[in-house]
């Protein structure tokens, strides 16, 4: 770790150092530009193509791609490239959100866990029992149950994406919580922390100032697997029909939908299903990346 | 290592039954009403007493209790009785589907087998395919073969099940034409009875697809681990020390380093069995396979309870059985790690 202690002349960032280190990964370079393309696209696209994804123009259905439609339209005549750019918003945020949940249960699980030996032992037995659970039926039932409630208390589209959100966050923290408490671990018999103490630290500061910055690299890491994850298993449940209502689109959704089409326009999965991968593509080779760029041994070189 | 064992199955008890409790609980927050299709002109009072005979109005805790009893101590009995004949089991009730009024279990025996046939020759083809790939790209690390390796199996546990299926029916059912040798059903055909060479061939080609999606992703990851356990193990001293005592390179590499680098591995493999089955829910759902994970959903679709509850806590016990074996695997494999 560089010497920050005068901040006059600090040299180099940190920071400088990893973004150094990951710019000699090519793969992880390349996915990066895809990634933020994509990233800006959802974001900006419905700017730039001012189609209205629920449009729907009758007589303009079913047709391959062309100038005024590029995806096509589906078998309402709705424009897919629109509802590629609706649908990538909410996937890209369930994603992120769900990773934001799942990380924050985890850094909290994990520090707490490995900062407090008294609760160490029931929390680590808790992720123990967490990481027995089947997941992916859990999450089904789940879906199953609490659509109907939380789609009246928030209205269809905020109540599915309150429970996605949840669901997937809390039934992806443990993998966080294990990592970032082995290093929590390690890192509180270091003399910092020894020397920190002595001076009379507080515990929440101690956790904020001390040993949050120096688990960070290892969360970094387990947010882009995250991102991947929970984009994943959003698309899984609106493939098997359990996700979003059918007329908000989101990718999983949209692959859903034009699985029902697939002996006359085999093309209309392709749009949701590309997209989808190379999202997950790219986010699993910037983790990849960040990775090597975080692990110092490897830096120096 | 007994007493390792041993005490791993006792503490497998209570995790069992914290998994049964949050499914029960769960479950038990459900807004479905069994009752719902029964016609209005049904008096509550009888609606009442259909309840009952489902189970449903004694207290939650009675009620937990009792499908526990069913779950452990009843259908252990039925497959006592179906074995040996005898009759444990006779006249108690057992977990009962509310979709088709007959014992949850014997739907589950009944689709079975399909999920274990696409699953489990899915998971050994996998097992077969990464092993090597892993061997190989750990040795000459950094060769072209590596490169392709990696960026295949990147590919592999990127892109998910649900786009490989789609997209191989998408290449093999609808653009190759149907009369070609190279086409392949895309819906699988439970009816089918393997009695001769045709109808062998006819299920291999509709196994193929399913086991191969499953298959890529599985044997993406275990590639993964295989070649970074193979990497650990070749820069240590034993190796140089086997290659300075003059053994062929084919030994050193196939006997003292893939053995060791397989001790990780196989607790990899063993841990991922239970995965795999969570996985072949959306498989067997786009190839139209009608095991487990197909009438889990359905169940969930149609609120049968009972249906729901009882597969989702075989899942957890494939789950923890699994983990079991992982850690005992373990220990026998590496002396080093007993835990006793």
């Amino acid at each position: 770790m560089t010497d920050t202690a005068e901040p006059t002349k600090a040299p180099r960032n940190q920071w400088w150092d990893i973004w150094g280190q990951f710019r000699t990964h090519k793969g992880a370079m390349i996915c990066l530009v895809i990634f933020v393309t994509i990233l800006l696209g959802v974001a900006f696209g419905q700017f730039l193509w001012s189609i209205d994804p629920t449009y729907i123009d009758i007589r303009a259905r079913n047709q391959g791609p062309n100038l005024s439609h590029p995806f096509g339209t589906d078998q309402l005549g709705r424009d897919t490239l629109a509802r590629m750019i609706k649908g990538g918003q909410t996937s890209l945020a369930v994603g992120l959100v769900a990773m934001l949940l799942a990380l924050f249960l985890g850094a909290f699980v994990g520090v707490v866990s490995g900062y407090f030996k008294r609760l160490d032992g029931p929390l680590m037995r808790l992720t123990d029992l967490f990481l027995a659970l089947p997941l992916l039926p859990l999450l089904l039932v789940m879906v199953m149950l609490f659509r109907q409630p939380l789609s009246a208390a928030f209205g269809p589209e905020t109540g599915i994406f309150i429970l996605m959100v949840c669901a997937i966050g809390i039934t992806s923290w443990m993998p966080t919580a294990r990592i970032v408490r082995g290093d929590v671990l390690a890192l509180k018999e270091r003399e910092f922390i020894l020397s920190a103490r002595s001076i009379g630290t507080s515990n929440t500061k101690m956790i904020l100032r001390h040993l949050l910055p120096n688990v960070m690299s290892p969360i970094m890491v387990s947010a882009t697997l995250g991102i991947a994850n929970a984009i994943i298993t959003e698309s899984a449940l609106s493939f098997l029909g359990l996700g979003f209502p059918p007329d908000f689109p989101t990718w999983g959704r949209l692959l859903f939908d034009s699985v029902d089409y697939l002996q006359q326009y085999p093309e209309r999965v392709m749009w949701p299903g590309v997209a989808i991968s190379l999202t997950v593509l790219s986010v699993n080779y910037i983790g990849d990346g960040l990775r090597d760029a975080l692990d110092p041994r490897i830096r120096g070189r | 290592m007994l007493t390792f064992t041993i005490r791993r199955l006792l503490l497998a008890v209570p995790t069992l039954l914290f998994i049964a409790l949050v499914i029960f609980a769960l479950l038990k927050l459900a807004p479905g009403d069994p009752m719902a299709q029964v016609p209005l002109t049904v008096p509550p009072e009888v609606k009442e007493k259909m309840r009952e005979a489902l189970g449903l109005g004694q207290p939650n805790h009675v009620q937990f209790y009792k499908w526990m009893v069913q779950f452990f101590v009843i259908e252990p009995q039925v497959i006592i009785d179906h074995i040996f004949g005898t009759s444990f089991a006779e006249g108690k009730l057992r977990v009962i589907s509310w979709q088709t009024r007959s014992p949850v279990m014997d739907i589950i025996w009944q689709r079975m087998p399909q999920t274990l046939w696409v699953v489990g020759l899915s998971y050994v083809v996998a097992v077969i395919i990464a092993v090597p790939i892993g061997v190989i790209s750990a040795y000459r690390q950094y060769s072209w073969f590596d490169q392709i390796g990696t960026f295949v199996s990147m590919i592999g546990f990127s892109v998910p099940t649900f786009f490989t299926g789609v997209l191989l029916i998408v290449i093999f059912s609808v653009l190759i034409p149907t009369g070609s040798f190279f086409w392949l059903p895309s819906i699988y055909d439970t009816t089918l009875v393997v009695d001769s060479w045709e109808t062998l061939g006819k299920q291999i080609r509709q196994m193929i697809m399913p086991v191969f999606v499953l298959a890529l992703y599985n044997a993406a990851q275990i590639s993964r681990f295989m070649r970074a356990s193979m990497l650990d193990n070749l820069n240590q001293d034993y190796v140089r020390t086997a290659r300075a005592k003059g053994l062929t390179e084919k030994s050193v590499v196939l006997v003292h380093v893939l053995r060791n680098s397989m001790i990780p591995v196989v607790t990899v493999i063993a841990l991922g069995v239970p995965t795999i089955f969570g996985g072949s829910l959306i498989t067997e759902q786009i190839f139209k396979v009608n095991g487990i994970g197909q009438l889990l959903i359905t169940a969930i679709q149609a609120n049968d309870l009972p249906m729901v509850q009882t597969i989702t806590f075989i899942f957890a016990i494939l789950i923890v059985v699994f983990n079991l074996i992982a850690d005992i695997l373990y220990g026998i494999l590496d002396p080093r790690i007993r835990y006793d």
